[in-house]
């Protein structure tokens, strides 16, 4: 998304009613981060930086927000994302085992970025597909049923999309 | 006009148009006697394959000519068997069906009516399978109130809900009902939250409607960020219209004409449904201006949230709607009272699955959902059953169904018949509960006066291999990692106590630790500011209460009998059992291994306890063994 195409009213939906101007400017903020992130991959400085001009909220403060939130980055990450669940399930049945096997094998720890940039690995909290713990979602697709073998196929795959 | 799957989609102007077209509908979907395969499009399955599924089983009917109807649902709960199917009329369950089977099954069930056994369910190989899907343990003692339509309807056909009940509780509320009247109705029935703290749903939206100001907002919590739950998930996936319907009765109810979801993030389908379904209830006449020509106004617009935890209590919620950062906020003034909601408006925060319960109650009545359950918790709840069961998934059951029941009868006992160890409910805000109260009743109240909460529905059963000291450690570092850091009890106090269960997980506890670790959780627990702080020792204070020799034998015997914590133990490999093939050795960084020629031994003096040994066996000849004492009388 370009910031100068965001479409405040359109964005903040029905409540844009019974909003004033400064609470429907702040009330989109959110989801502005969310479209920047979807097209560049992270929050890129100068992009932040119209955003806060277009809102007119100061730039320490889009920052303070943002930050805030796990959900949003400040660095350019991996073509591709693998995130192991650490959520409760995935923890029980041995998620850490699978996590040290992939930065094992790709030589990176959780939350990094490989130099390459063709891969950030992660964690989550619960990705709610507790029955097939553990679990690692590749992009957008889960794999579950985990198991050391498994991981291996992953990792495969992850080279071979690059 | 619109044509939507071959019904003319027209705004509805009155409400006997949708009782008309209810009817309508009625005839024409779900007809008895066509063949349908329901197949499960959850999460969990589609990661398991039900998109090939699909294909597979198109291309097989169209080759062969047959008509079947494929519809496309919900969870249906046993995600750990998945792709899972229906097919009807027979109604015979399949599960982990794979596209090469899909030629066998057509032929034996769809053209034979007969089961095609290979894709049943079976309790174990020993047994014989279950076609019949009211026949299957997992399946029979549940009761379905806020999942009644997963598994059963496509959630992304408005008609297929029309058909199968759904928005007559609206229709019958906007023709019979004064909003009092809705409202007595759910504060009758004593419909509890679902979100964690159980409190009547009645009592707040009476709160927020008598709240000065005409502007008012209802808000469904679809946060879900506990560690280990996914029952909002499939509901907002599975059936949105059945939340978006709760809504629209409570914002009848109370007078409001704004509704927001909050979704996590981490769940794109549901904000992918819940999107759909808005659309599709606006066209309809069912959201928007003069509903159904009765004069009530409500509109819905979807949050996502963006990986907060504390984003799930109320204040921070409401914080993170209005573009801020996801402080939660002292209280009063509560969400329901002026200058507390969003932007101030007086709001009514529900959970997503208490929102699913109220249609049902409309319509069936107050009455009905108390005949449900246990006199002070009516109703059901849906819990996320994970862990070493043998069955995995989500269930619902009626409140008042013992741990016993939902563990052995419909979990199926433990993985690999290990030994039950503990059940912890309510996430990182709950407890852990010993065997020794397996016999408990589910209900909040119970559950709260064992020590552990309902909580969202989480339920994560545990196995001897589990220790609890590390379970413990677990949650804690969830909420501490979580903790907004707006309030220091919650952000000082948990990283206390998180040091001094790494000291103890690694062998360094000391004496007092114990002791320690249950005063600072106290004063967490009196002092913090939100929900999150307040709960945040919960799950320590509670393996302490009951496993508190599991503590004291990490700190006094440096030993962890579930073998998971390293650094504690003494590691001795076993003769009789060792196949002499070195890896142990291999694995040793410490060269603490040494070889004779007829055997291996760890040179205690070298040792660090890493258990890279006992990890790296084979055969499970590496021995972690509590040291023994060496006691002198004098
Ligand atoms: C740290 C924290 C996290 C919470 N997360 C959730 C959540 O994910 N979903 C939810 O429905 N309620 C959550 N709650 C509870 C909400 O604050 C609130 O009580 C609930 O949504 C009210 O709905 P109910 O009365 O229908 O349960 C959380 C509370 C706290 C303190
Ligand atoms: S996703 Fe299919 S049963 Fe849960």
């Amino acid at each position: 998304m370009k910031v100068e195409e965001l479409d405040i009213d359109e964005k903040i939906g029905n409540v844009r009613d019974v909003l004033g101007e400064t609470q429907k400017k702040r009330g989109v903020l959110i989801h502005a981060f969310q479209s920047i992130q979807k097209e560049y991959n992270y929050l890129p400085e100068d992009v932040l930086k119209s955003l806060s001009k277009k809102l007119e909220i100061p730039l320490a403060e889009v920052y303070s927000t943002a930050s805030f939130y796990k959900h949003f980055y400040f660095k350019l990450r991996g073509k591709n994302v693998v995130c192991v669940c650490s959520g409760t399930a995935c923890h029980v049945r041995g998620s850490d085992k699978v996590l040290e096997k992939i930065e094992e094998s790709f030589g990176i720890k959780e939350g990094e970025t490989t130099p390459d940039l063709s891969l950030t690995l992660e964690t989550v909290g619960c990705v709610g597909c507790c029955g097939l713990a553990p679990v690692v979602t590749v992009n957008e697709e889960v794999v579950g049923d985990l198991n050391p073998k498994k991981v291996t196929g992953i990792i495969k795959r992850v080279q071979n999309a690059k | 006009m619109t044509k939507y799957n071959g019904v003319t989609m027209e705004k509805l102007k009155t409400i006997d148009e949708l009782n008309i077209l209810r009817e309508r509908l009625k005839e024409e979907t779900f007809k008895p006697d066509t063949p349908r395969i329901r197949v499960c499009s959850g999460t969990a399955c589609t990661a398991s394959g039900t998109p090939k599924l699909v294909t597979a089983i198109e291309e097989e009917t169209g080759k062969k000519g047959l008509k079947v109807e494929v519809v496309k649902t919900g969870c249906q709960g046993f995600c750990q068997k998945g792709p899972v199917l229906k097919v009807e009329p027979q109604d015979i369950f399949y599960q982990k069906v794979k596209p090469e089977h899909v030629r066998w099954l057509i032929n034996y069930t769809v053209i034979g009516g007969m089961p095609y056994r290979q894709g049943l369910y079976r309790d174990s190989f020993l047994t014989d399978p279950v076609p019949d899907v009211a026949d299957i343990p997992f399946y029979k003692k549940q009761v379905r109130i806020a999942l009644r339509n997963n598994g059963l309807i496509d959630p992304l056909n408005i008609n297929q809900y029309i058909a199968v009940g759904g928005y007559s509780a609206l229709a019958k509320a906007l023709s019979s009902m004064t909003p009092e009247q809705v409202l007595d109705e759910v504060d009758k029935a004593n419909l509890r939250g679902r979100g964690g703290a159980g409190f009547p749903a009645g009592k707040k939206w009476r709160h927020t409607k008598k709240a000065q100001g005409k502007i008012k907002f209802v808000i469904a919590n679809g946060d879900e960020g506990d560690p280990g739950a996914f029952m909002d998930r499939s509901v907002m996936e599975g059936d949105p219209h059945s939340l978006i319907e709760g809504m629209l009765l409570c914002a009848y109810a109370i007078g409001a004409e704004y509704g927001m979801i909050y979704v996590r993030h981490e769940y794109p389908l549901a904000v992918k449904n819940l999107g759909i379904a808005i659309k599709q209830a606006e066209k309809f006449g069912m959201l928007g201006k003069n509903i159904l020509g009765s004069g009530f106004n409500f509109t819905l617009d979807i949050r996502e949230g963006a990986g907060a935890f504390v984003c799930g209590e109320s204040t921070a919620l409401i914080a993170s709607i209005e573009g801020e950062r996801g402080f939660p906020r002292p209280r009063p003034p509560r969400l329901s009272e002026p200058g507390g909601g969003a932007w101030g408006y007086p709001s009514n925060l529900n959970n997503i699955e208490s929102y699913a319960c109220v249609p049902p109650i409309i319509e069936k009545g107050a009455d009905w959902f108390r005949s449900i359950g246990t006199e002070n918790s009516p109703g059901t709840k849906v819990f996320a059953l994970t862990g070493k069961v043998v069955n995995t998934g989500l269930v619902e059951v009626p409140m008042g169904i013992t741990l016993r029941e939902i563990i052995y009868d419909i979990g199926g006992g433990i993985m690999g018949g290990k030994k039950f160890k503990a059940i912890q409910t309510g996430g990182p805000s709950g407890g852990c509960i010993p065997e020794g109260l397996i016999d408990t009743p589910v209900d909040f109240d119970t559950l709260t006066k064992v020590g552990s909460m309902m909580g969202s529905g989480g339920m994560v059963v545990m196995d001897e291999d589990n220790c609890m000291v590390d379970v413990a450690k677990y949650f804690l570092s969830f909420c501490q990692s979580e903790s907004c850091g707006k309030c220091p009890p919650c952000r000082i106090g948990t990283y206390q106590m998180l040091q001094i269960l790494e000291r103890i997980t690694s062998g360094k506890g000391e004496e007092g630790d114990i002791e320690r670790l249950e005063k600072i959780g106290k004063d967490i627990k009196q002092t913090a500011l939100c929900g999150l702080g307040q709960a945040a020792p919960n799950p320590v204070l509670t393996t302490i209460r009951y496993f508190r020799e599991e503590y004291e034998e990490h700190i006094h015997d440096k030993y962890c009998r579930a073998k998971v914590c390293s650094g504690l133990g003494m590691f001795r490999i076993e003769n009789d059992e060792c196949i002499l093939c070195g890896l142990c050795k291999q694995a040793c960084a410490f060269d603490a291994v040494k070889e004779t020629s007829r055997s291996f031994l760890i040179d205690q003096d070298y040792c660090t306890k890493c258990k890279a040994c006992y990890l790296a066996c084979p055969v499970g000849a590496v021995k972690v063994e509590k040291k023994q004492h060496v006691t002198r009388d004098a």
